[in-house]
């Protein structure tokens, strides 16, 4: 960043009245809300019929009921969109607070390339999976009520999550802001956003702590109907570690995606650092998965859990333990040694599908285990959550093709005027 | 599942991925608290399976009481008893006819409702407090907070909180103890209704000595155990069972820990988390400002950015 430009920038500000700025800022976001790139593409085509059909189903869910989409019953209150979107999602968006702590805490460099875009998925994630919540509550429109104090529930873990997802939120949106203050060529409320950036990390660290064990406190108020190989009363600290890799885990898998999907948004220094980022996150999901075992093993003597093993639960539970958590990390420590980026990705997408597999083991296939029917989501059910998935790539591409989430990218330079050029330069200036 | 493991649990559920010391609670006494914490008596059901002729006058009553949809059949029928039923949003109550390996002749006739805990599941996970114990016992549902999330069903180790999935503003239906009834000192519906006294309204403590009253003098007639006086830490309904539990699709796996005590050492750790969290985030981030500050000036002096 040279001085120079970024106090003529300033000046520029100055000189310009509120209602100019707020004019100009309008007519960009408007001509910036076009999209680029073609339209017709398989992908776009297939997201999109996703999509507007899932509308159709959301519509339907809130005329006719629940019932109407879902296979969720009296005996199953928690179905996929619990278990898959909200659980196992936010243990996703884990990656986010975990490389905050890296790169703002521990002030580690290495990781600054990749930091925005983690962010923003995490964001991204919270909203719109802890947002697919308000499809799956009776009455969304009550979901004021514990914020607003007219019924505060300060005995229920619920209540704790609910407060968490919601100040998250503005902690993440927070963090990312100086993106979109650089991107509305703000330069003056970005210095201000970022000095806020620190703290919102503290508190967001906190509150990811908080809360992603605290999705896993959830389940301790069912000691009889979770299988006995899945309850613990370690549930909550196994959760919130197994966030942390199964955070790294997405970070990779999301870059293995990006590389591929946005190759001229990325900067140079990207291009480069890549692997050895990869292998960083590998190490750190590797030390994750350590200590998670670790609590396993201390589960597996406690309970006695081994009386269980010879069951077909029991062989369940092993597939998840050997095939998704002591494999992956064998397959990280070979990738370390080996200094192979691809298979650290490759394990990444491994240890991903553990994290699927342990959420949805607790709270939707060990549950209730024991009843003569049981629950499975209904093609509906799937449906709108391919749906939430699809709108949230949608809106996550729109940001990556306008907002300087990858650092200095590439801009394409031929096709803008002469006033854009004015914003590239600075923006590369900034940068 | 074992007492002292439960209360491993509680230990290991307070260290919220921190606290291993995390305040847990000292095993609980075998006595059960029979007041609420006002200090007013807890009132209290009392169902003697060996009384209950399953005529359904409960059901009926229920049903009147709570203005509940009428259900196909007449409530004098037995055909409903082909089958075990579950309670509904439509059903507070339901009446469960099991075989009886003493008297084969002779049916055991089980009530299946709400078992209102001295404190309840339901109202310790619910986060707008949509349920809620009264002073007197009962465990009631205020609807206008409802945002209709389960999470009591999840909790309920009974599993009696029913939700309608059919519409479009649901909400969480089940028996709330005659509430509005008790309050103008009326007794439910259900035990004014009962003929043979199987279901019987009183003040618990009484309920419990009448209880074991009737064990004592008929041993050979009663299990010798009173259901609900411990179960998940004691609830307002009481079973005089004529056979096991497990005989009478009574829940048999219950802990006697009251189950707010599940979450309780994890929500302890909270407050803690969110005073140490941030005080050790920020004294590491100086520290590491500092050293990064230093390491700069060893490598070059005038060198700055």
């Amino acid at each position: 960043m040279t001085n120079g430009t970024d106090a003529s920038a300033a000046g520029a500000e100055g000189k310009m009245s509120f209602r100019q700025v707020a004019r100009e800022t309008i007519r960009f976001v408007l001509s910036e809300l076009k999209p680029k790139g073609k339209m017709l593409t398989p992908f776009n085509v297939v997201t999109g019929i996703i999509i507007l059909s899932g509308l159709v189903m959301i519509a339907v869910r809130f005329a006719y009921g629940l019932g109407a989409v879902s296979n969720l019953s009296q005996n199953y209150p928690w179905g996929i969109w619990i278990g898959f979107d909200v659980v196992t999602g936010v243990a996703f968006a884990g990656g986010a607070y975990v490389l905050c702590f890296v790169v703002h805490i521990l002030k580690v460099k290495k990781f600054e390339p990749i930091l925005r875009v983690t962010v923003l998925n995490g964001f991204l994630a919270y909203v719109f999976y802890a947002g697919a919540l308000l499809l799956d509550l009776g009455r969304p429109w009550n979901v004021i009520n514990p914020i607003i104090g007219n019924a505060f529930g300060l005995s229920s873990v619920l209540f704790l999550v609910a407060w968490h997802f919601m100040l998250y939120m503005i902690c993440e949106f927070l963090e990312f802001s100086p993106v979109v203050a650089q991107w509305l060529n703000w330069p003056r409320a970005r210095r201000i956003l970022e000095a806020l950036t620190t703290g919102a990390v503290i508190f967001g660290i906190t509150l990811s702590t908080l809360h992603q064990s605290g999705l896993g406190a959830l389940f301790l108020l069912a000691p009889t109907k979770i299988h006995p190989l899945w309850y613990s009363g370690n549930i909550p600290v196994m959760f919130f570690v197994s966030s942390v890799f199964a955070g790294l885990s997405m970070v990779m898998i999301e870059s293995f995606f990006t590389q591929k999907a946005f190759r001229d948004r990325i900067g140079h220094d990207l291009h480069a650092a890549h692997d050895g980022i990869l292998l960083g996150l590998g190490k750190g999901a590797v030390g994750a998965l350590f200590a998670y075992i670790f609590l396993k093993l201390i589960d597996f003597v406690h309970y006695k859990q081994w009386v269980y093993l010879d069951t077909p639960m029991g062989y369940w539970y092993l597939f998840e333990i050997v095939g998704f958590v002591f494999l992956p990390t064998a397959l990280f420590l070979k990738a370390i040694r080996k200094r192979s980026a691809k298979l650290v990705q490759f394990t990444a997408f491994l240890t991903a599908a553990g994290v699927i597999l342990n959420r949805l083991n607790v709270s939707v296939i060990g549950f209730k285990w024991y009843e003569p029917v049981r629950y499975y989501p209904s093609v509906m059910e799937i449906w709108i959550t391919l749906a939430i998935i699809s709108m949230e790539l949608w809106v996550f591409r729109w940001v990556i093709l306008r907002m300087p989430v990858f650092g200095e990218a590439h801009e394409v330079v031929e096709e803008k005027t002469a006033e854009d050029m004015e914003v590239v330069t600075w923006k590369a200036s900034v940068l | 599942m074992t007492i002292s493991r439960r209360n491993f649990l509680k230990a290991a559920g307070a260290a919220g991925g921190v606290l291993l010391t995390g305040g847990a609670p000292a095993v609980r006494a075998a006595q059960v608290p029979q007041t609420s914490a006002g200090g007013i008596e807890f009132n209290g059901m009392l169902i003697d399976t060996t009384k209950c002729i399953g005529c359904r006058a409960c059901e009926e009553a229920c049903n009147e009481a709570n203005h509940l949809p009428k259900p196909k059949g007449s409530f004098s029928s037995e055909a409903v008893f082909e089958e075990t039923r579950d309670t509904s949003t439509g059903a507070f109550t339901v009446v469960n006819r099991f075989p009886n390996a003493k008297n084969p002749d002779q049916p055991i006739f089980v009530r299946k409702q709400c078992m209102h805990c001295n404190q309840p599941a339901c109202a310790s996970a619910c986060l707008c407090r949509a349920m809620e114990k009264t002073k007197e016992a009962a465990v009631i549902y205020h609807k206008d907070r409802c945002m209709g999330c389960r999470y009591c069903m999840v909790a309920c180790p009974f599993d009696i909180p029913k939700f309608e999935y059919g519409s479009p503003t649901p909400f969480v239906w089940k028996c709330i103890f005659c509430n509005e009834r008790q309050k103008r000192g009326e007794q439910p519906a259900c035990s004014e209704a009962c003929p043979t006294g199987a279901t019987l309204f009183g003040k618990k403590r009484d309920l419990l000595e009448i209880a074991r009253t009737r064990i004592y003098t008929e041993p050979d007639k009663y299990v010798h155990k009173i259901y609900g006086e411990h179960e998940v830490g004691g609830t307002g309904w009481l079973f005089l069972m004529g056979a096991p539990e497990e005989k009478l699709g009574l829940k048999t796996n219950l802990p006697t820990t009251p189950y707010p005590e599940l979450t309780s050492g994890f929500l302890y750790g909270v407050p803690l988390v969110f005073v140490l969290w941030p005080s050790l985030l920020i004294g590491l981030n100086y520290l590491i400002k500092d050293s990064k500050v230093s390491e700069k000036k060893e490598v070059s002096h005038d060198e700055r950015d």
